[in-house]
């Protein structure tokens, strides 16, 4: 695991890829940060990051894209599944390297709060920026975990690219795509129904097995037609609450707000946990289809 | 060494490796001999634990590769069929990356890694990126790479594809070294160069195990037939007549001669090892039909390759015209080329 890490560590930085995430993530912050806490002498800078997070929707993109896809297409998977190594571990050398890039920022954000205390700011003002600096970092990190993952599903980079921008670009507004269906059951039963057939095309495209597709689609839409005749209140307001889950960045509000939120915690952690053997499980997927 | 029994590999409904099964024994070069295609870089990737099997079992010094992989892969040093190199790294960190991976501990590395160098030659080249590097020199690179923590089974996938002729007898050269100390097993479509190398030809057509034995006596058991090429001036029909009447010629093929106008071109193979030449002489000579030229030759390895292999036997099918399914014909020396082009077909 270590050579892995150290290897995709050093990668990142004989390639440009590292730099220009860093680069870029310190310009766009450190803009916020002069305008609002500089000029405008606001004392909080927790709320200049969660203003920034759009970032991650590029930025993210960007460092996970080859990450597995190149291995693929350069065939040196080859080395490191033949080598004595766990693939668990191959993918967590990987996901500590991009952890540790995305890590380089955040210590320099560190340091932004320390900068407003030479003018004044309280100490506990500070610990709230901390734990608003650590809930962006949990955020980030599930994130790279996201990308990872689609990373392992392609050979192509570009591909891997855009997909991880899709799916982030979802989760960043599923609140907001959620707010335009009515509260009513009615409405839900639509909604709902529309996930289930766009899912169902997702499974064909996925298996081009047209049965599964068509019988895991039918499955959803009974259990759903059947949750509205019997209770149809159950399903007042379930859209926003089934969106609520990939609300990835919704779940850091209690973090801005300097609340050191236990099930925001337990959220990022899970979601990273998840998607990083989801992308052991696509691995040894391939290897065995 | 290596016991594979059953291995059976199946892509959706394509079955790429068909229930396989054959040893490997300690301290030969094996080679894996096959068409294009006929399943070698999959069993070869099996072996190694880079992809699963449908169904069977792969065991490495007593390790099965699907349960016990960890243990089964430090046994190995696996060259792909592309050398899986990072362009952006230098031979001598890639090296010092893969003696990482491979877990050799930390005060050998080094020493390890040079001398590893030395003998593949690419000291010389340690400090420049690997995608500047030639492909003989990353093919080295990619030896050097499985040669590193001195494994007992080193495996090479076709190590000589795309190489020139000097750095193809360097290479060899190697695996001939690497085989004193390690067992090794090599693919490779090229017959020549397994029957140079090997101790042991494995052939696989199609996924299936078609022989295993070691070179002369594949030869051996095939032989028993002693062919003879010659070419005849005359009419076809006299020429047929001549060559039919004969009872110790087991097969046939007749075809219009390219160089000499007017003349045919035969291809017999007899039964057992007589040598039919001076009774062909006498008989052609009888009928007045000057034979131009005439030449015997033993089976080589090629031909029992072909011979084995389907593909062989189909291939002939459309290019001759022919009284018999199986016989192949080459002209010897512009063997290698041939069968590389009609493997590509």
């Amino acid at each position: 695991m270590l050579a892995i890490y150290k290897r995709e560590l050093k990668a990142y930085f004989t390639s440009p890829v590292g730099y220009i995430f860093i680069a870029f993530l310190l310009f766009v912050v450190g803009i916020f940060f002069t305008f609002y806490n500089l000029r405008q002498s606001y004392p909080w800078f927790a709320s200049v990051l969660s203003g920034t997070t759009f970032v991650f929707l590029i930025l993210v993109p960007i460092l996970t894209m080859r990450i597995m896809a190149e291995e693929r297409r350069q065939k040196t998977d080859q080395l490191l599944f033949t080598a004595p190594v766990r693939i668990v571990d191959v993918v967590l050398g990987k996901y500590f390297a991009l952890l540790t890039v995305f890590a380089i920022p955040m210590l320099v954000f560190c340091l932004y709060p320390l900068l407003l205390k030479t003018f004044g700011k309280s100490d506990a003002s500070m610990a709230m920026d901390y734990i608003g600096i650590f809930g962006y970092f949990l955020l980030g990190a599930a994130n790279l975990a996201i990308g990872l993952f689609i990373s392992t599903m392609t050979e192509s980079q570009v591909l891997s690219a855009v997909l991880t921008f899709l799916v982030l670009l979802i989760c960043y507004y599923s609140a907001s795509l959620a707010s335009i269906v009515p509260a009513s059951a009615n409405a839900s039963l639509v909604a709902f129904t529309v996930m289930i057939l766009l899912a169902a095309v997702i499974i064909y495209l996925m298996t081009k097995n047209i049965f599964l597709a068509a019988g895991a689609g039918c499955a959803l839409e009974v259990v759903l037609v059947v949750i509205f005749l019997i209770n149809s209140k159950l399903l007042e307001g379930a859209v926003a609450s089934f969106f609520s889950i990939f609300d990835v960045s919704g779940r850091m509000e209690n973090f801005i707000n300097g609340i050191l939120d236990v099930t925001g915690i337990t959220y990022y952690i899970s979601a990273i946990v998840l998607f990083v053997f989801l992308t052991v499980q696509a691995i040894q997927k391939r290897r065995w289809s | 060494m290596i016991e594979i029994k059953n291995l059976t590999k199946k892509y959706g409904d394509h079955v790429a490796v068909d229930n396989l099964t054959f040893t490997v024994k300690k301290g030969q070069i094996y080679g894996f001999l096959g068409p294009n295609g006929a399943g070698k870089s999959t069993t070869m990737n099996i072996i190694t634990g880079y992809i699963g099997a449908t169904s069977g079992q792969v065991k490495i010094n007593g390790y099965d590769i699907f349960e016990e992989p960890e243990q089964a892969k430090k046994c190995i040093g696996y060259l792909p069929e592309q050398p899986p190199l990072y362009m952006d790294m230098t031979p001598y960190e890639y090296l010092k990356f893969v003696a990482e991976l491979k877990k050799i501990p930390k005060g050998q590395r080094r020493d390890m890694i040079e001398e590893i160098m030395d003998r593949t030659k690419i000291y010389e080249v340690k400090d420049r990126l690997i995608k500047n590097l030639s492909k003989g020199y990353r093919q080295r690179v990619g030896v050097a790479q499985a040669l590193l923590g001195y494994p007992e089974i080193i495996i090479l996938d076709e190590p000589t594809v795309g190489l020139d002729p000097k750095q193809i007898i360097d290479i060899r050269d190697l695996i001939r070294e690497i085989g004193e100390k390690h067992t090794v097993i090599l693919s490779s479509h090229i017959l020549s160069e397994v029957s140079a190398i090997c101790d042991h030809v494995v052939i696989i057509s199609n996924g299936k195990l078609i022989a295993s034995d070691s070179p002369a006596n594949l030869t051996k058991e095939l032989q028993g037939s002693t062919s003879v090429s010659l070419t005849v001036l005359g009419q076809k029909k006299a020429i047929q007549q001549v060559l039919s009447s004969r009872s110790q010629i087991r097969q046939y093929t007749i075809s219009e001669s390219k160089e000499e106008p007017g003349a045919y071109d035969a291809e017999l193979t007899c039964i057992g090892s007589a040598d039919l030449r001076e009774e062909l002489f006498t008989a052609f000579a009888k009928i007045k039909c000057p034979i131009l030229k005439m030449q015997t030759s033993g089976m080589s390895l090629e031909d029992v390759f072909l011979e084995l292999t389907d593909e062989g036997a189909a291939e002939k099918g459309n290019t001759e015209e022919t009284n018999t399914k199986e016989t192949a014909i080459k002209e010897t020396d512009t063997k290698e080329t041939n069968t590389e082009e009609k493997e590509e077909e």
